[in-house]
């Protein structure tokens, strides 16, 4: 397996070798950065793609295809709509807080696109309290989206404010409890051990069998709800609450809300990837040797994004399906089925590690 | 409230949410039912019961079936039919109506079809054309009945039959009925000179 900090190390002494050492520090924090930013808008641009592609084929129709082969370049051109739309200032809105809070929910959406593990040696935060800082800075989202809501002054922006702060704050408890379930099996909470852990082992959803199989499902639900999308997305109903927190947002503002709604979903899948799917360890099988010798040449990061993309498909196929919840439906899904199967997975996998029941 | 109903009613709706990936998963392959309407025009086919604008079917003889009763122009909610008729004389001395110009005017058809159902002869229909936009409002108006036709000859209607017919009702009601009392007997005499009509 091709091992990143090859190149990482290349470029850091090519740095050293004329700069002193915090200024090659710096240099290395923006390239990091940008590389991190642009990967993000790609990401964004593709999935806005596959979204409406893959909408159209569930409800049977095609799909943008006038712009560009295959509608191909339809997103570049809402982009571009995007970015010369006007942002409006409204008159009776709080304006720091208003225009504070798309950044405060792209800046959560980056700092956990960041965990990802892209490759062996391309993780670009990484310490051993991986999952522990992805769960923290996920949550500092939800504060983006209740200040919207509040500081837009609007009975929609705020009724879809709280719906959205009940509704992430509801299932963080069983997104928390799953990753804990698979931590129990991993005993580690850093991404990069969990991936190596899996590249040597076997993917987690094998290892852990019957409880990791119920807690990546029980990951997806929860997940689709994280990113406040359909059935889950009571937050911007557009039938009752037109747009829900983002209504009095336009232009770039309402671009990084849009933005950060797919990048979300990307991270969670991503996330299910790494830690139930082996990030970017590749599919092994063991005792074929041949095999498993081919599937370690293709690259890592092929393996991550074919995952991601894999789990990505999985979400969008829940969101075409299934009609929206009402808030109560919403709540009780979570408090009265999701945490207790999520509480009762923990302790299976716990018995299952200590009796040494995993593969 | 009891333990049965909350493991039933998780387990039935864990079914039904199965079934349901289930369906979007089989409409995701199958074939999209898009038409991407200028690129196929060639070989685009509307369905049947689409309803582009009204014609009046002629056989090869240049004859259709409308024996000019009015009933359609009657049936017609917007009044864009107008059926225009002269009485002649048939040969055994007696007056009978016959079309001379059906008229249409597509502007303001609502393709309620009301006129198709009216029809006792079945001499209209509704064609699948679809590209019926024009530069000028008067080429909306069109004549349906090609020039020259006349209405498909039936077979003479036999004496007994004859008085069946409601002097009344204008002349198409009572018509289908006389064909069928007429029928039976008839068959055995002209079949070999005049293919059956109707």
């Amino acid at each position: 397996m091709f091992d990143f900090t090859v190149v990482t190390n290349w470029i850091d002494a090519l740095l050293l070798s004329f700069l002193p050492g915090w200024a090659a520090t710096l240099v290395e924090c923006v390239l990091v950065a940008l590389a991190i930013i642009t990967l993000y808008a790609v990401f964004a641009i593709i999935l806005i793609y596959m979204e409406r592609k893959i909408c159209a084929f569930f409800q049977c129709r095609l799909g943008p295809n006038r712009v560009g082969k295959w509608g191909s370049i339809q997103v570049l051109a809402d982009v571009l709509k995007m970015l010369t739309k006007e942002i409006i200032d409204m008159k009776n809105v709080d304006r720091l807080l208003h225009k504070m809070a798309p950044f405060l929910v792209i800046v959560a959406s980056m700092l956990t696109f960041a965990c990802l593990p892209w490759n062996k040696g391309a993780e670009v935060l990484d310490f051993n309290i991986g999952i522990f800082f992805f769960l923290a800075a996920g949550s500092i989202g939800v504060v983006g989206i209740l200040l919207a809501g509040w500081s837009s002054n609007n009975k929609y922006a705020l009724i879809g404010a709280m719906r959205s702060g009940a509704q992430i704050i509801s299932y963080e408890v069983s997104i928390g409890l799953v990753m804990l379930t698979m931590i129990v099996l991993t005993g580690t909470m850093s991404f990069s051990e969990i991936c190596q852990q899996q590249a040597d082992l076997g993917w987690n959803i094998f290892r852990g069998h019957v409880p990791a199989v119920l807690a990546f499902i029980i990951y997806l639900i929860a997940g689709n709800a994280e990113c406040n999308r359909g059935p889950f997305d009571m937050p911007e109903a557009e039938s009752e609450l037109t747009a829900g927190y983002h209504v009095e947002y336009s232009g770039m503002h309402f671009g990084f809300y849009y933005l950060a709604e797919y990048l979300n979903l990307f991270i969670c899948a991503g996330i299910a990837s790494t830690i139930f799917l082996g990030g970017w360890a590749p599919f092994h099988v063991p005792g074929l040797d041949g095999f498993n010798h081919v599937m370690d040449y293709i690259p890592g990061a092929v393996w991550m994004v074919g995952k991601t993309f894999f789990v990505v498909f999985l979400l969008m196929w829940i969101r075409w399906t299934f009609p929206r919840l009402r808030i109560d439906q919403l709540l009780a899904l979570e408090w009265k089925y999701l945490m207790p199967m999520s509480l009762v997975l923990l302790v299976l996998m716990a018995i299952c590690v200590s009796l040494g029941l995993t593969l | 409230m009891s333990n049965n109903n909350y493991f039933s009613g998780l387990f039935s709706g864990i079914k039904s949410l199965l079934v349901g990936l289930g369906v979007t998963m089989k409409e995701f392959f199958t074939r999209k039912i898009t038409e991407q309407y200028p690129e196929n025009r060639k070989e685009l086919k509307m369905f049947d019961r689409f309803r582009g604008r009204l014609v009046m079917p002629h056989n090869e003889n240049n004859e259709h079936k409308c024996i000019g009763c009015g009933l359609c122009q009657m049936a017609c909610p917007n009044g864009s039919i107008t059926v225009t008729t002269e009485m002649l004389d048939t040969e055994d001395g007696k007056k009978k109506r016959s079309l001379v110009k059906y008229e249409y005017d597509l502007g303001c058809c609502m393709f309620c079809e009301l006129c198709i159902t009216a029809c006792p002869q079945g001499a209209i229909e509704f064609c699948t054309d679809f590209e019926n936009a024009v530069f000028d409002r008067s080429k909306l108006v069109q004549q349906l009945n090609k020039p020259g036709s006349k209405a498909v000859e039936k077979k003479p209607v036999p004496k007994p039959a004859a008085p069946a017919a409601k002097p009344a009702a204008p002349a198409a009601q009572p018509a289908p009925k006389a064909t069928e009392v007429a029928a039976p007997a008839e068959k055995k005499e002209s079949n070999p000179e005049t293919p059956t009509t109707v």
